[in-house]
């Protein structure tokens, strides 16, 4: 089992990397949402930095939305996701594997330009720790529920209009948590509370995800 | 129990039972919904700080109570649909959704109808109505999904995964809601608390309530009815149904 995990790991973080541009271009959704903000107000009247939490939280979520389609769609298309679902291996585990892959690039480069969009919109140099932690906690919440509704519409023609109507919804906890504790830490206040909850949303999200990504998948391509 | 849960998810049974029940239930709705206006709108008495424009109450509480009545059940049809495969399940989801998500809207309308003259403003971002707002999108994204797939089978599965996804998350978003708004500004305005109601407010309401689960029952019958004569257009009974002119079973 073990081995098939890292055998999968090690394939889906080479494929990953062999198509770059697929990376680069949510990353760079991402820089540039956030620096539209600026240019559609008034950058000096503070009001940038008040909603700097939320713009960054909100970029990377839909940062997040546009590189989901891509976990299972070749995989789809070319077969081997049938392949996985008929290995004798349990499929919760090995979507964890693809899951993971999908966070590390796209979730985890978020949190690395992080630092530079909150210097950007003028968020306070105390809060950027928060920032990255509420990140580092919140992205993959994000990346696993989002596979869950990747999984229901893989097979799907047009299910990039539909994710968004499945996934923000259930995105809503994720989001006012995270920016919560940014605001928080940006205002001086403790950011302990909201943390410790989006770290008790994504052990929930670890634990549960992954069974129902992999009962979607079976629906989708039985 | 087992026969009758044989019986029940066998679909020309479920057909001429629900034919049967859909009059009786329309009765109940119509004698209760009846009272519960005339009660409601009528006899009950003014409210002393609010005047006439509490008796919006009697649509409203009813409906957000089916809202939720009507999710729940749901993510119940769908555990059962995922476990058994049980056919009947599957046609309810797609058959409640719609109503649901009416019914959400309806107490979403009536809630800012009645927000304007007692809060002054349509619309605040308070815990409830935020959260009653999000089970509307959760509910549009179970029909969005559903009518999304083709084939009507895997359609249902899909929508009971995500139907079972949203009840899972529904309290983790009513305590962020809540949370989030506690900590993001004071109560602006207290929620309407009544020490308890007046008799003459509470049964009407109940009524109220009671009518709207009828009227629930009866159209979600009807829809199902017309769910599984779809699904099931190439089978026996619905031919057999159909040459005989008559109803099933």
């Amino acid at each position: 089992m073990r081995k098939a995990f890292f055998a999968l790991l090690g394939r889906d973080f080479t494929l990953a990397i062999r198509r770059p541009g697929e990376i680069v271009d949510a990353w760079m959704f991402f820089i540039l949402i956030v620096c539209l903000f600026p240019l559609g107000t008034n950058p000096d009247d503070g009001l940038l930095t008040a909603f700097a939490p939320a713009i960054i939280w909100i970029a990377a979520l839909l940062s997040t939305l546009l590189s989901l389609d891509r976990i299972f769609k070749s995989d789809f298309l070319d077969g081997s996701l049938e392949q996985l679902l008929l290995s004798p291996q349990p499929v919760a585990i090995l979507v964890f594997a693809k899951v993971l892959v999908h966070w590390v690039s796209s979730g985890l480069l978020l949190i690395l330009i992080s630092p530079l969009m909150a210097i950007f919109l003028g968020l306070p140099t105390e809060a950027i720790p928060v920032l990255m932690l509420s990140l580092l906690l919140g992205t993959p919440v994000l990346s696993l529920v989002g596979a869950i509704a990747v999984a229901l519409t893989v097979g799907l023609r047009g299910a990039g209009l539909l994710l968004p109507l499945l996934l923000l919804p259930l995105y809503t906890p994720v989001l006012i948590f995270g920016s919560h504790a940014v605001q928080a830490a940006a205002t001086g206040m403790s950011a302990v509370g909201p943390l410790y909850l989006l770290g008790a949303i994504l052990l929930l999200a670890v634990t549960l995800a992954p069974l129902a990504i992999a009962a979607s998948l079976r629906i989708s391509v039985e | 129990m087992k026969t009758w849960f044989h019986q029940w998810g066998s679909a020309p049974y479920f057909y001429g039972r629900a034919s049967r029940w859909i009059p009786w239930l329309s009765l109940l709705a119509l004698g209760t919904i009846a009272y519960g206006l005339v009660g409601g709108l009528v006899l009950a008495p003014v409210d002393y700080q609010q005047g006439q424009g509490y008796r919006i109450i009697f649509v409203h509480v009813p409906s957000a109570w089916m809202s939720m009545f009507i999710y729940t059940s749901m993510a119940f049809a769908a555990a059962i649909a995922l476990i058994w495969r049980m056919k009947i399940a599957e046609v309810y989801i797609s058959a409640a959704a719609p109503i649901g998500a009416s019914f959400t809207f309806l107490a979403l309308l009536t809630g800012s109808l009645w927000g304007k003259p007692m809060w002054g403003t349509y619309w605040v971002w308070d815990a409830r109505l935020t959260s009653e707002l999000i089970l509307l999108f959760l509910y549009l994204g179970v029909i969005g999904l559903y009518s999304a797939i083709e084939d009507k089978r895997s359609a249902a599965r899909a929508a009971s995964v995500l139907a079972l996804v949203g009840v899972v998350n529904i309290p983790i978003i009513h305590y962020s809601v809540e949370w989030w708004h506690t900590l993001h500004q004071g109560a602006t305005i207290t929620k309407f608390d009544k020490p308890s109601m007046d008799t003459a407010m509470l049964w009407p309401l109940l009524s109220m309530a009671l009518g709207f689960t009828f009227y629930f029952g009866a159209l979600v019958l009807v829809r199902m009815r017309v769910g599984l004569l779809q699904r099931e257009r190439y089978s026996r009974w619905v031919s057999d149904m159909l040459n005989s002119g008559g109803s099933a079973s």
